[in-house]
C-alpha cells in the first residue's frame, strides 16, 4: 500500500511537469497544427539558463535569500526562453506556415538538434548539479510514504499556472484572439485580428510555461544536462496527443495520467513480468533453481519506464485520435 | 551501371556518355585516392557507401511513399544485431553471409511490417512521432535485453563479429601484393559495399518506374484519390515499409561486419534524423540526389574535421568544437535552411516524380 501511494506521489509531481510542458505543444498545435519539436529543449534551455543564472548570483551576492535566488534565476530562464521561442517562431516556422506538412516537420528537428549543438557548445556534455535551493529532505506526512518540499511546490505551483492559462485563454481577449485563430486563421485576421502576433505571443507563453517546467525538472532531479529535453518533450507530446491534442484541460489530464501510469507501471513492472509467480508445473527445471531462495525472474525491470510513453502514444493515435478529451475531430492523424 | 549514370540528371542530360563514364571512372578510382591521403580516408568512405545504402532505403518510404520513418535506424541495428547473433562468438554461431545477410535483411522487413501493420492509419506529423518511439523502443531494448537472459549483452554490445567472407574470401584481410606493398582490406571493402549499392540502386530504379512504384506516388500525392482507382493502400504502404526496412537491414549486417562489433550506441535517435538529413538534403524521391547527399553529408563533417581541428588549435590553442558537435551543427543547419530556402532539395526529384506542391514550398505567404 505504501509503495502504490509513493509511486502516486511520484506520478502526480512528474505528471504535473509534463503537463505544464504538453500546454505549449497543444497550444501551438492548436493554433499551427505543427508538432514544435523543439519545445523539449526549450525546456533543456531554461533549466541550464536558471543553472548559470543561480550559480552566478550565489557567488556575487552570497547574502540573498534562496527564494529571491531562485525566482532570479526563474526569471532569466523565463525571458531567454521567450524570446528563444519568438525566435524560431520568426526565422523557423513562420515562412513555412503554408507549406506541406513534412517541411515545418523536419524544419522543427533541425531546430531541436541545433538547440541541443547549442547547448552542448556552451555546457558541454557534462551532467551539471543543479542548485538544490528548495530543501530536499523528503517529509513523511503518512508512514512509508515521502513527499520533498521541491515536489510541493511543484505541485502546487504548476496547478496554479494551468488555472491561470485556462482564464488566460477563456476569459481575456488575447484568450479570445487565440481561440479564433486556432479555429480559423483567415477569418480571425478578417474579424481585426492580427494572427502573426497571435501566433508569436502563443509561442512566447509556451516557451515561458517549458522555462519554469525546465527549472522544475531540475530541481527535482537536481541535474541539468544538454539532452534533458529530449525525454520530457517526447512525454509531453504523449500527454497532449492522449489528453486529445489542441485540448489545454486535455493536456493537464493527459500529463497527470501518463505520470501516474509511469510511475505505477514502473514500480510494478518488475514483479508483475518475474517468471517465478507462475505456478509451480509452468516452471521448467532451471526456472525453479533460480527462483528457489527467493530468487527473480523478471522479464522487464524498471529500466523499460520510457518505454510507456511510446506504447501509449501509439494506442492512443491507432485507437483514439482524438485522445481522451479531444471533441476535435482530427484528420490530420 | 546505366541506371547509376542517369540517376546523377545535370551530367546525365548533357552529355549522358560521358558523364557516365566520369561516374563509373570516380567511382572505381575513389579509394585509390582517399588510399593516398591515409587509411581513415578509405574508411570514411567506407561509412559513406553504408550511408548511401541507407538514405536509398529511407528514400523508398519516406520520398517515395511520403511515410515520413524517424526510426530508421532501428532496422538498420536488426540487420547489425542478426549479423552479431549469428556469426560471432558471441552464441557460438558463425555461419555464412549468405545465410546471414538474408537473415538481416528478412528480420528488418519484419520489423518493417510490425511497425507498418498498425501505423497505417496515421499520416504526416503523427506517422513521424509514432515511428520515433518504434526506434526509440527498439534501442531501449537493445540497451536492457542482457537480463534475465544475456540477448544482446546490454550496452556494451557484442564484438568479434566475423568479418564478410565471401565464399572462401575473407574481405577483411590485406592482400599482399609485394613483399611491402599490400591492398588494405578497407579498398576491397569499398569495392564490396559499391556491389551492394550498385544493386540497390537498380533495384530500386527498377521499383520506381514499375506499378509499384507509381502506386506509391499516388499515394504520397494523395492517399485518397489512390484509394479510388484501385490501388491497394494497405498493401502497398506495407510493402513500402518493409522494402525499405530491408535495404536497412542488409546495410546493417554489412555494417556489422566491417565495424566488428555492435552496440546500442550506434543506433540512436540522432541516426535516424542523420540518415533523414541526406535525403532531404540531396532531393526527396531523387535517387541521384539522395546518392549525391548522403555522401556529401557524411564526407563533409569528416573534411572539416581534419580542417577545423588544426585550424582551432592555431586560433585558439585548443579545441572549442569537437567534430562530433560540428558534424550535429551541420547537419541541424542543413535540416532548417535546406527546408527553408530549398525545400526540394540540392537536386529536386523530376517533374514526373516529384510532387508539386513541395517544390512550391517556402514561396508561400507570410
Amino acid at each position: 500500500m505504501e509503495t502504490l501511494l509513493q509511486q502516486i506521489v511520484n506520478g502526480l509531481v512528474v505528471g504535473s511537469v509534463y503537463a505544464l510542458v504538453a500546454l505549449g505543444y497543444t497550444m501551438v498545435y492548436g493554433i499551427l497544427g505543427l508538432i514544435n519539436f523543439a519545445h523539449g529543449d526549450v525546456l533543456m534551455v531554461g533549466a541550464l539558463v536558471a543553472l548559470q543564472v543561480i550559480v552566478f548570483v550565489q557567488k556575487t551576492w552570497p547574502a540573498l535569500g534562496t527564494i529571491p535566488t531562485l525566482l532570479i534565476g526563474l526569471s532569466a530562464a523565463m525571458i531567454v526562453c521567450m524570446a528563444l521561442g519568438y525566435i524560431i517562431e520568426r526565422t523557423a516556422y513562420r515562412r513555412l506556415r503554408n507549406a506541406p506538412r513534412l517541411a515545418p516537420l523536419i524544419t522543427a528537428i533541425g531546430v531541436s538538434f541545433l538547440l541541443q549543438t547549442l547547448a552542448m557548445i556552451i555546457w558541454g556534455r557534462n551532467y551539471h548539479s543543479f542548485p538544490q535551493l528548495i530543501s530536499t529532505a523528503p517529509l513523511q506526512p503518512v508512514d512509508g510514504v515521502f513527499i520533498t518540499p521541491v515536489q510541493i511546490i511543484i505541485l502546487i505551483s504548476s496547478a496554479l499556472l494551468m488555472v491561470a492559462l485556462i482564464l488566460l485563454v477563456n476569459k481575456t481577449r488575447l484568450g479570445r484572439a487565440m481561440r479564433a485563430t486556432a479555429e480559423n486563421h483567415r477569418v480571425a485576421s478578417l474579424m481585426g485580428v492580427d494572427t502573426n502576433k497571435i501566433i508569436a505571443i502563443t509561442f512566447i507563453i509556451g516557451s515561458g510555461l517549458a522555462a519554469i517546467a525546465g527549472v522544475m525538472f531540475s530541481s527535482n532531479y537536481g541535474v541539468a544536462h544538454y539532452a534533458m529535453g529530449f525525454t520530457p518533450g517526447i512525454k509531453a507530446f504523449t500527454a497532449a496527443v492522449l489528453g486529445g491534442i489542441g485540448n489545454l484541460g486535455g493536456a493537464m489530464v493527459g500529463g497527470i495520467v501518463l505520470g501516474l501510469v509511469e510511475s505505477i507501471g514502473a514500480g510494478y513492472l518488475g514483479s508483475a513480468t518475474d517468471l517465478c509467480h507462475l505456478p509451480l508445473w509452468a516452471q521448467s527445471a532451471s526456472l525453479q533453481a533460480t527462483c528457489a531462495n527467493g530468487g527473480s525472474f523478471e522479464l522487464l525491470s524498471s529500466n523499460y519506464q520510457d518505454i510507456f510513453a511510446f506504447v501509449i502514444l501509439g494506442i492512443v493515435l491507432i485507437f483514439r485520435p482524438t485522445g481522451l478529451l479531444g471533441e476535435r475531430v482530427s484528420d490530420r492523424a | 551501371m546505366n541506371e547509376l549514370a542517369v540517376a546523377i540528371p545535370w551530367l546525365g542530360s548533357r552529355n549522358p556518355k560521358a558523364a557516365r563514364s566520369v561516374v563509373l571512372a570516380l567511382m572505381l578510382i575513389a579509394p585509390l585516392i582517399a588510399a593516398l591521403c591515409g587509411n581513415t580516408w578509405v574508411r570514411i568512405l567506407d561509412f559513406a557507401l553504408l550511408y548511401v545504402m541507407l538514405a536509398l532505403g529511407l528514400n523508398l518510404v519516406v520520398g517515395f511513399a511520403g511515410l515520413l520513418d524517424l526510426g530508421y535506424i532501428a532496422f538498420y541495428a536488426v540487420g547489425a544485431y542478426t549479423w552479431a547473433f549469428l556469426a560471432s562468438p558471441h552464441f557460438g554461431l558463425h555461419l555464412p553471409f549468405w545465410l546471414v545477410l538474408p537473415a538481416g535483411a528478412g528480420f528488418a522487413a519484419l520489423a518493417g511490417l510490425i511497425l507498418g501493420a498498425p501505423v497505417l492509419r496515421l499520416r504526416g506529423d503523427y506517422l513521424a512521432i509514432v515511428t520515433l518511439g518504434f526506434g526509440e523502443i527498439v534501442r531501449i531494448f537493445m540497451n536492457n535485453l542482457n537480463y534475465p537472459i544475456n540477448i544482446t549483452n546490454g550496452p556494451q554490445g557484442v564484438n568479434m563479429l566475423d568479418s564478410l567472407n565471401l565464399f572462401g574470401w575473407d574481405v577483411s584481410r590485406h592482400i599482399p601484393i609485394t613483399d611491402n606493398f599490400k591492398i588494405n582490406s578497407l579498398v576491397m571493402f569499398y569495392y564490396v559495399f559499391l556491389l551492394f549499392v550498385v544493386g540497390s540502386v537498380i533495384v530500386i530504379r527498377r521499383l520506381q518506374v514499375s506499378r509499384i512504384g507509381r502506386g506509391w506516388a499516388a499515394i504520397r500525392d494523395d492517399e485518397l484519390a489512390a484509394k479510388a482507382i484501385g490501388i491497394n493502400t494497405r498493401n502497398m504502404k506495407l510493402l513500402a515499409f518493409a522494402m525499405g526496412a530491408t535495404f536497412g537491414g542488409v546495410a546493417g549486417g554489412l555494417f556489422g561486419s566491417f565495424q566488428g562489433f555492435v552496440s546500442p550506441e550506434s543506433f540512436s535517435l540522432m541516426e535516424s534524423i542523420a540518415i533523414l538529413t541526406m535525403v532531404v538534403f540531396g532531393g526527396m524521391g531523387n535517387l541521384g540526389g539522395v546518392i549525391i547527399g548522403a555522401i556529401a553529408l557524411s564526407l563533409l563533417p569528416e573534411i572539416l574535421r581534419s580542417v577545423a581541428l588544426p585550424v582551432q588549435h592555431a586560433i585558439f590553442g585548443h579545441v572549442i568544437l569537437d567534430p562530433e558537435v560540428l558534424r550535429m551543427l551541420l547537419l541541424s543547419l542543413a535540416m532548417i535552411l535546406m527546408m527553408l530556402i530549398r525545400p526540394a532539395g540540392m537536386l529536386p526529384a523530376h517533374a514526373r516524380y516529384s510532387r508539386p506542391e513541395l517544390a512550391s514550398a517556402g514561396k508561400g505567404k507570410q
